[in-house]
């Protein structure tokens, strides 16, 4: 029996087009590309990726897989040096593929709107909840302006459980608590709301913990702020990813999450030892052990800032 | 597209016209070309020795200071000094034959224009000796005032010399096509490339002068010690970030719309089917021109600026995706029932959409504000710019030079060769980008000379990708020195093209025409009787320039 070939083809265009779609699902959320989620926002962040992938992975397939088909089936046999068929173009087709697109990054757009919101980057509020007054910096602070991750809607009313001052150098953060303690590394508790103030002493910086998602420039001159919840404990990197100079890739510390009596618990120490150089808290990761001196990232270095 | 009769080739040039002043556009195209060539494989060492860095953790092979003057390097010439000029390169050798013109409409400005690219090219080489600048090109401020300061100010000199160049070419580009089409060509039957150029032209007009006043600042900052931009005297970096974003990332469509156009170009001639969708296409690349100068804060998601502003953004840039989209579906739809030759041309042609394709998708991704606070300044975005200017712009200057190599040098290359090159190329830049988005979302940043190990692994992989790049320049190289040198004479049309250029001898004479041009058909009208494909020419001796 012969099967009209409109038909084969309508079945293999429905079969190929549910392949498609199952696999960009799956594919979707199974890519496997990011680091763990450590807080809220990277929870909300990886939703939104996850969704990018899917419709990527469509995209792509359906693209590549075009592209691949027309090379192999309308390849000019041997011999033939007659034209195509004169088609200038097909209105309804074309107002197709400028529609679907437009949909989709309509969504795409709606989508991030609504993460970057939860995640606390329209705050109408953040621009003046922390007078600043900064001594150690040497440069004058801009009172006016500060941007970044702000409260999440739902928080917008509530201060944040915890709020630490954040400075980048050349190559190290420090982080001083509200108790006055200076710390070259991050430590907060699980499940809290936590705010960073970020400035920078020398040049630009940037203040990004991967497993967060969450990443804000620190600007010489300005506070920026990033406001988070931590969802999981763990040591996570806190890096710098703004070019500041020859040994930026050694500008890494940690951010321990711990459960709340472990983190009251590290405070009361740092408060005890009062910031005293040898017990300024730096743990640089090995690999970066070779480099202590030349990135400036020492205890002694450390607690020398606090004591300006 | 005319029936203007071949004559026998009149006395071209010779090859030292090629090292004057001399104001022939076909001259100064080909200048352009070899000029801009030539810093492509100088940044390409850069990047060798970038990568060569980076196969280990530790920074030990170069110094920390010389990486970082070693990138800003690379990627000032792969921006200033390779793809931007080799795209007026195409723009000046291709616009006048396209439409029927003698020469530019300015000719010794255009010859100006070239001029000014060899010693901006030597002077940023020059940085070496001093120095190299260190703070990437971007050059941001506080960093470009402390670090390199002699290395910075020659790098801004350099980048207003190549600037300026750029602004003299785009108001010829823009000038001659307004102005000195043949009488019955109007816009919409003008080549698509000539649109794309309109284009990319306006946008260098707009927002070079924008780069040029933020150097000039920053260049008082570095050496008179004002404090425009310098936060210790009240100055603000952020206001360089805008200002340098506002030519910076027009740039890239400056540096992707001539391609575009090119491919335009090249697709209908190899697959034998008109253009689909001439207008879409054509009013896309404007599109992408005006949407292009309203994005530029996508640059600055994680900088100082404020919520709404990072949304306003992130909208104009999605919507940037919609006219891409448009030229991506209309060359699936041109090539789409063709009979596609696959020889050189066009497997670059079609190498470009299926890489292009992966920088636009992950360009999408990027754009969107909370995705971008994670993988800004990492790896991730590394890949997304090489897929658009690697897998997009270079693919289509190599789909550009094969496809007018017999117009430009009277010769035919080796196909043979042309394959190779492709093959080591696209699987090249497969293996060099694509690992670095995993790189990036897993938390690399980028500009460091030192690692965690943990990334190691696919770090080696990039670092084999950029290896098989470098080695795909040489059957490239090969082919085209002995060809034109030595290759076979091409004829007139060995494509059986219709637009204007194919209508005259190869290479064409002085002044392009030996009678007036005429247009008889449109620039596609392929399939429509009025000139069957010829490929007789296939079969004579040592002509082989497709043969499946």
């Amino acid at each position: 029996m012969k099967i009209p070939s409109r038909i084969t083809t309508l079945i293999t265009t429905l079969i190929a087009g549910v392949l498609l779609a199952m696999v960009s699902l799956w594919y979707g959320q199974n890519h496997g590309l990011m680091p763990v989620e450590a807080s809220q926002e990277a929870a909300a962040v990886d939703g939104l990726f996850n969704m990018m992938m899917t419709i990527a992975t469509g995209l792509f397939l359906i693209v590549e897989g075009a592209l691949v088909f027309a090379i192999v089936r309308f390849r000019r046999k041997p011999g033939d040096n007659t034209d195509g068929p004169p088609i200038n173009g097909n209105v309804p087709l074309e107002i197709l593929w400028t529609a679907i697109p437009a949909l989709t990054v309509l969504v795409i757009g709606i989508y991030s709107f609504e993460v970057y919101n939860q995640m606390g980057g329209l705050d109408p509020m953040a621009a003046h909840d922390h007078p600043v007054a900064d001594h150690n910096s040497m440069v004058a602070m801009r009172e006016d302006v500060a941007v970044g991750l702000g409260a999440s809607p739902a928080e917008q009313d509530k201060a944040p459980n915890l709020t630490i001052d954040v400075m980048g150098l050349q190559y190290a953060w420090t982080f001083t608590y509200p108790s006055g303690f200076v710390s070259g590394e991050l430590h907060l508790p699980v499940g809290q709301d936590a705010q960073l103030n970020i400035k920078a002493q020398d040049v630009l910086h940037a203040f990004w913990l991967p497993e967060f998602r969450i990443k804000q420039d620190a600007i010489p001159g300005r506070v920026t702020e990033l406001r988070f919840t931590p969802t999981r404990l763990g040591q996570y990197p806190v890096i710098c990813a703004e070019l500041c100079g020859a040994y930026h890739g050694a500008m890494v510390t940690q951010l321990f999450v711990q459960s709340q009596e472990d983190f009251d618990a590290w405070q009361a120490q740092q408060v005890a030892q009062g910031g005293a150089p040898a017990q300024v808290a730096v743990q640089p990761s090995e690999y970066l052990a070779p480099y202590s001196q030349e990135i400036g990232a020492t205890a002694e270095a450390i607690a020398k800032l606090h004591h300006h | 597209m005319t029936e203007a009769t071949i004559a026998p080739a009149e006395p071209t040039r010779r090859w030292w016209h090629y090292f004057t002043f001399c104001t022939d556009h076909k001259v100064i195209g080909i200048q352009y070309l070899v000029t801009s060539f030539v810093f492509y494989l100088i940044g390409g060492a850069l990047a060798g020795v970038i990568r060569t860095e980076l196969a280990t953790p530790a920074p030990d092979f170069v110094s920390p200071e010389l990486y970082n003057q070693v990138f800003t390097v690379h990627a000032t010439v792969m921006i200033f000094l390779w793809i931007v000029p080799a795209g007026a390169a195409l723009g000046n050798y291709l616009i006048p034959l396209m439409i029927g013109a003698k020469d530019m409409a300015f000719p010794a400005l255009n010859a100006a224009a070239f001029w000014l690219i060899p010693p901006g090219g030597i002077l940023l080489m020059a940085s070496f000796l001093v120095g190299a600048p260190q703070a990437g090109w971007t050059s941001y401020p506080p960093l470009s005032l402390l670090t390199g300061k002699a290395g910075e100010f020659i790098w801004i000199l350099s980048i207003l010399l190549l600037g300026t160049s750029s602004i003299l070419g785009a108001v010829n580009f823009m000038t001659t096509i307004w102005k000195m089409r043949i009488s019955r060509m109007d816009f919409h039957s003008m080549p698509l490339f000539c649109w794309a150029m309109i284009a990319a032209s306006a946008l260098i007009l707009i927002s070079t002068p924008v780069l040029a006043a933020a150097l000039i600042l920053l260049a008082f900052d570095l050496i008179a010690g004002t404090q425009f931009f310098n936060p210790t005297g009240g100055g603000d970096p952020v206001v360089y970030q805008h200002m340098f974003w506002f030519y910076s990332h027009p740039a890239v469509y400056i540096m992707i719309l001539p391609l575009f156009g090119a491919i335009s170009e090249i697709l209908p001639v190899h697959a034998r089917k008109p253009i689909f969708g001439y207008r879409a296409i054509a009013y896309s690349s404007l599109i992408i021109s005006f949407l292009g100068l309203i994005v530029w804060a996508h640059h600055m998601f994680t900088s100082g600026i404020p919520g709404w502003m990072r949304m306003f953004f992130m909208i104009t840039t999605m919507i940037i995706a919609v006219p891409t989209g448009i030229k991506i579906f209309g060359w699936l739809g041109t090539i789409w029932g063709g009979k596609i030759a696959l020889n050189s041309p066009m497997l670059f042609a079609l190498g470009f959409i299926s890489s292009f394709l992966i920088g636009g998708i992950s360009g999408v991704m990027v754009a969107s504000a909370p995705f971008d606070l994670h993988v800004h300044d990492t790896y991730f975005v590394v890949a997304h710019f090489h897929y658009v200017l690697f897998g997009g712009s270079v693919l289509g200057i190599f789909a550009a030079v094969y496809h007018w190599f017999p117009k430009m040098t009277g010769r035919m290359y080796n196909e043979t060769w042309g394959r190779v090159h492709f093959v080591l190329t696209f699987i090249g830049l497969n293996l060099a980008f694509l690992p670095m988005h995993q790189l990036g979302l897993q938390g690399m940043n980028r500009r460091i000379a030192l690692y965690d190990p943990k990334f190691q692994a696919l770090n080696i992989v990039c670092t084999v990708g950029t290896y098989i790049l470098a080695v795909s320049t040489v059957p490239f190289l090969i082919n085209m020195i002995w060809s034109w040198a030595k290759g076979p004479k091409a004829v007139a049309n060995p494509w059986q093209a219709l637009t204007l250029e194919w209508q005259t001898s190869s290479p064409p004479p002085i002044e392009n025409f030996h009678t007036t041009p005429v247009m008889t058909s449109g620039p596609y009208d392929y399939g429509l009787g009025r000139k069957k494909a010829d490929f007789s020419f296939l079969k004579r001796k040592s002509i082989a320039p497709e043969a499946g």
